[in-house]
């Protein structure tokens, strides 16, 4: 059982620590208890309720950190907990280096967040909703990451996304905001789609669910047939939830979220939850000429877009959406590379990030927070005003530009040197030089123009901000500093396991500050001199990008409202065909779509026979023309109350057919509900206009003809099911067991109470929200109901989308009155009516 | 537009009011043997109660009722829910039926069981929804 053993496929499988612990899914549920209880304890504790809450990420903090021993050892830690056994999901949770260094981060940052947004939302009357939110956020994410069983990944994965589209649209009375989360949501859920299909294609073909025997299994997941579509498929998941280029754009647009939220969800963890599932799958999937290549290209060119964006832009925030776009391109990159050298540059540069751009988007949120803007270019001299402030965002900037000795430094030259010494194509290479220029540029930007020069004047007086507000900055940004000086230890401890658990064998290296003179060096040395000089010329560089901007305006965010545009476009064209109001309109679409796709399976399926044995008795043939004669009458008569008996006397003739063929339960419920029904058309008689003939007799000939259609299809269909069993019926065992098992003699009442008791719970939940549906519809009266709107109180309601209220600045789509069936004219005019 | 019953009406909705309810609660009581159950025997007692509300209108068959029929689906949805607990307890699964004979003093069995609770929920949704219904259209013509 010696740790490192000479196979690499048996790497996982001898270093295993099962337990029957559940510890871990006991510290993911507490989250989301914790989280169920912020309103009780914001209730009793007010503003001290985030630093309270704070205490339980920290605390987990502690407990993931007692494990970093034995995960760098290089073992893997398991907890198992079945959940559905019968479809193979379980809870079960797995920890090994790339877990626990996730596991960390999210912890980590995750307690300095909740001190962060518990001063910057102050008094928010929002603040608990806010924090039930990012806590569940908390959960999940830790879920995501520890989530051995790929169904139970995925659940949390949604989780995220759910709990980001809420956050990112906290300030919900805006509609821009409410526009950003949902694009938010739409590109991350239907990314989490593909996903899922891909999950089930990767569990179909390794023929499992659970990641750990995925990694066990001898198979070789990359030359099966499937291998591609299942690629593209989780790809596209990952891509979608990190931003990677051509659906980055709705990363920048989230920053209308909260700052916390930014800075915690939207830098440091939720978009590295595709490249960690990437990082995950890259043993198995990885190392293809078609990994190598999508990953490398899209993560390359990301990571310019991102880099070529934020020096475009003037809002600090938008700056640091964009750079992050860039640093998950960067890593997407990394894991393409797929080497030794670029695992350990892949997981040195994750950390990096997320502990400088954590800090740097607080440190933008304190600056909008106390000044009032977050524009760069109102900005300046703040360093007297805020000098703690000033210097966590020159220390961070430092780490961000890849400056000794921070870590980003060390993250940086492995990441260059992991690149020069891959057999990537030059312009590759280029992309990611002329990238490193940019975010040089980006991190100057950010650090020098808010806090030197003048000062400015700002909409707020500006002041250092408190100490809540300072705590995650300051934590972060010397832990940049302290990892950069102490690069070996971090690696070994941290950074490497992660890399070994990517790399799937352990890892034959270190990290250090110093690499001696090499082409990664000379590159950070060119980049950094372009960069200072672009930094100069920012002005001008941007006023000559902004020649581009008709260009950008056409990008994939285009793309992306065009794709909305045309679905509001179809639903439209697919309502108003088939949902346009008029009652006999929906009845025919329905009787007929059934009529087709019934006549055709059963004249394909079946030959009909005619092998009746024909011997009625002369009260049936009575009964059978009494309800013909109804029907008819129903259909021809010129009164209304005449059509409502006849319609009487059809349920009455059914009923009589019930008890002549012996089914008393069935005649006596048919005869009630014929009885209600009755009363119920005489109370809404008087409601109905007068009677008149809306229909052409071509109208009425078609009607007829669609009624004949059904009817000799739904005899059509008894002759067959009379003429052919399929199956066994289940009716004898229902008879035979009716008294034995159930007690009971009446087996339609024992169906109903016993055997389908599960169908008749359902049937009476229905009943009730269609009792709840009708008496709303008739109770509810615009000007007396609070939150009512106009159409309350009308039967119908009109087909289309009229319900925008003034601040929202969707357009209504069409005229109302352009919708003119007769039911529709009628019913206005009863509204003018009453 | 609704007119006043007439007095033959009055007297036979008095007297049949109660005996319709009374049937109902037969029906659904019997209705493991023989022809009822929880449905039939709800729309017999909505059928009561719609013959009192032609009769004497909205407001009088609510004081009759006393309990807002909206309220009835409720509390016939909790029960019908809750009868499906006592398996849980047991380990079996969801809904099964579970039987409780109750041996009176005078030597005749009572068989309580989750299925006539089951019955009893289908009873009062049924009776509920009816009734609200017919009672929310009827105030609507009253006004």
């Amino acid at each position: 059982m010696s740790p490192y053993s000479e196979c690499c496929e048996g790497y996982a499988l001898i270093n295993q620590l099962e337990g029957s612990e559940e510890t871990m899914q006991l510290a993911v549920l507490l989250i989301f208890i914790l989280a169920a209880c912020v309103p009780w304890l914001y209730g009793k504790h007010k503003d001290r309720t985030s630093k309270l809450l704070a205490l339980l990420p920290a605390g987990l903090t502690l407990w993931f950190a007692q494990f970093i021993p034995e995960i760098a050892s290089g073992n893997t830690i398991i907890h198992e907990h079945a959940w559905i056994p019968g479809l193979d999901i379980s809870f079960t949770m797995m920890l090994d280096g790339l877990s626990l260094m996730f596991a960390l981060l999210i912890c980590f940052i995750g307690t300095f967040i909740l001190i962060y947004a518990g001063n910057y939302l102050k008094g928010h009357p929002s603040l608990p909703r806010f924090l039930v939110i990012l806590m569940s956020f908390m959960g999940s994410m830790l879920g995501l990451v520890l989530s051995d069983n790929l169904i139970t990944l995925f659940v949390f994965w949604e989780l995220t996304s759910i709990t980001s589209y809420l956050l990112i649209g906290f300030n919900h009375h805006q509609a821009d905001v409410r526009k950003a989360a949902l694009q938010g949501l739409i590109v991350t859920v239907a990314g989490g789609l593909a996903l899922l299909a891909g999950l089930v294609m990767l569990a179909y073909v390794s023929g499992s669910y659970s990641l750990q025997e995925i990694f066990n299994s001898n198979q070789v997941l990359t030359e099966h047939p499937l291998y591609a579509g299942m690629l593209i498929c989780l790809l596209l998941g990952a891509f979608t939830k990190s931003a990677q280029f051509p659906f980055h754009f709705w990363l920048p647009n989230a920053m209308a979220a909260p700052t916390p939220v930014s800075a915690y969800l939207h830098s440091a963890t939720m978009v590295k939850a595709g490249i960690y599932l990437m990082a995950r799958l890259q043993p198995e999937l990885g190392g293809t000429a078609l990994w190598m290549t999508l990953l490398t290209s899209f993560g390359a060119f990301t990571m310019f877009t991102g880099a070529f964006l934020a020096i475009r832009s003037t809002d600090l925030k938008k700056l640091l959406a964009y750079s992050t776009v860039m640093a998950l391109g960067t890593l997407t990159l990394l894991l393409g590379i797929g080497t030794e050298l670029a695992m350990m540059a892949f997981a040195a540069y994750l950390v990096g990030h997320s502990l400088y751009k954590g800090a740097l988007f607080m440190l933008a949120g304190i600056v909008d927070h106390e000044t009032g803007t977050r524009d760069v270019t109102q900005l300046g001299g703040l360093r007297y005003l805020m000098p703690i402030t000033a210097i966590c965002t020159l220390v961070a900037a430092f780490s961000l530009a890849g400056l000794p000795p921070l870590f980003g430094f060390v993250a940086k030259e492995l990441m260059l040197d992991a690149l020069v010494q891959s057999s990537l194509s030059k312009w590759i290479l280029l992309l990611v030089i002329a990238s490193s220029v940019l975010v040089v540029a980006v991190a100057a930007i950010i650090a020098i123009k808010p806090f030197f020069g003048t000062l400015q004047s700002t909409p707020k007086k500006a002041h250092e901000a408190p100490l809540e507000l300072l705590a995650g900055p300051v934590v972060l940004t010397s832990l940049s500093l302290l990892m950069g000086l102490m690069p070996g230890l971090a690696g070994q401890w941290f950074v490497l396991p992660a890399a070994a658990s990517v790399w799937s064998q352990p890892i034959d290296g270190y990290l250090s500050l110093w690499h001696g003179f090499n082409w990664a060096l000379l590159i950070s040395f060119i980049s950094l001199g372009l960069g200072i000089l672009v930094f100069k010329r920012w002005e001008s560089v941007r006023s000559i990008l902004s020649l581009l901007n008709p260009l950008i305006q056409r990008g994939p965010e285009a793309g992306y409202f065009r794709f909305m545009d045309g679905i509001v476009y179809i639903a439209q064209w697919q309502t108003s065909l088939l949902q346009n109001g008029s009652m006999r309109s929906y009845l025919r679409t329905i009787i007929l779509t059934f009529v087709l796709l019934t006549g055709y399976t059963l004249t394909q399926r079946y030959q009909l026979h005619w092998n009746w044995d024909v011997s009625v008795y002369l009260h049936e043939i009575i009964v059978a023309l009494l309800l013909v004669t109804a029907a008819v009458t129903a259909c021809i008569t010129h009164s209304r109350l005449g059509a409502v008996a006849a319609m009487g006397v059809v349920g009455y003739a059914v009923a009589l057919f019930f008890t002549l063929f012996s089914a008393p339960d069935l005649a006596i419920t048919q005869i009630l509900v014929e009885t209600l029904t009755v009363i119920l058309l005489v109370l809404v008689l008087f409601r109905l206009p007068g009677f008149g003939n809306i229909s052409t007799t071509a109208e009425r000939g078609r009607d007829a003809a669609v009624a004949i259609l059904t009817g000799i299809l739904i005899t059509l269909l008894i002759m067959v099911t009379i003429d052919i069993q399929l199956f066994p019926p289940i009716s004898d065992y229902m008879i035979e067991n009716s008294q034995p098992l159930a007690y009971g003699r009446n087996i339609v009442n024992v169906i109903l109470v016993d055997y389908r008791a599960l169908d008749t719970l359902g049937e009476i939940f229905v009943l009730a929200l269609a009792a709840m549906g009708v008496y709303a519809m008739i109770k509810f009266r615009p000007d007396t109901a609070p939150g009512a709107n106009h159409y309350a109180g009308t039967l119908i309601l009109p087909p289309k989308n009229t319900f925008t209220s003034e601040n929202d600045d969707v357009t209504p789509l069409t005229d109302p009155d352009q919708f003119s069936s007769p039911s529709a004219q009628l019913n206005k005019h009863k509204q003018e009516d009453v | 537009m609704m007119k006043p019953g007439t007095l033959i009406l009055h007297v036979a909705a008095r007297f049949l009011v109660p005996l319709q309810l009374v049937f109902s609660v037969f029906l659904l009581l019997r209705g493991h043997n023989e022809p009822g159950g929880g449905f039939i025997a709800g729309l017999v007692a909505s059928g009561a109660f719609a013959l009192y509300l032609f009769t004497f209108g909205a407001a009088v068959t609510r004081d009759l009722m006393r309990v807002d029929p909206r309220n009835f689906i409720g509390v016939g949805l909790l029960i019908a829910m809750l009868s499906a607990f006592p398996a849980w307890f047991h380990g079996q699964a969801f809904l099964t039926a579970q039987w409780w004979p109750i041996l009176l003093p005078g030597g005749t069995e009572i068989k309580l069981s989750t299925p006539l609770f089951f019955d009893i929920g289908v009873y009062l949704t049924v009776l509920g929804s009816v009734m609200t219904m017919l009672v929310a259209l009827t105030e609507t013509e009253e006004r």
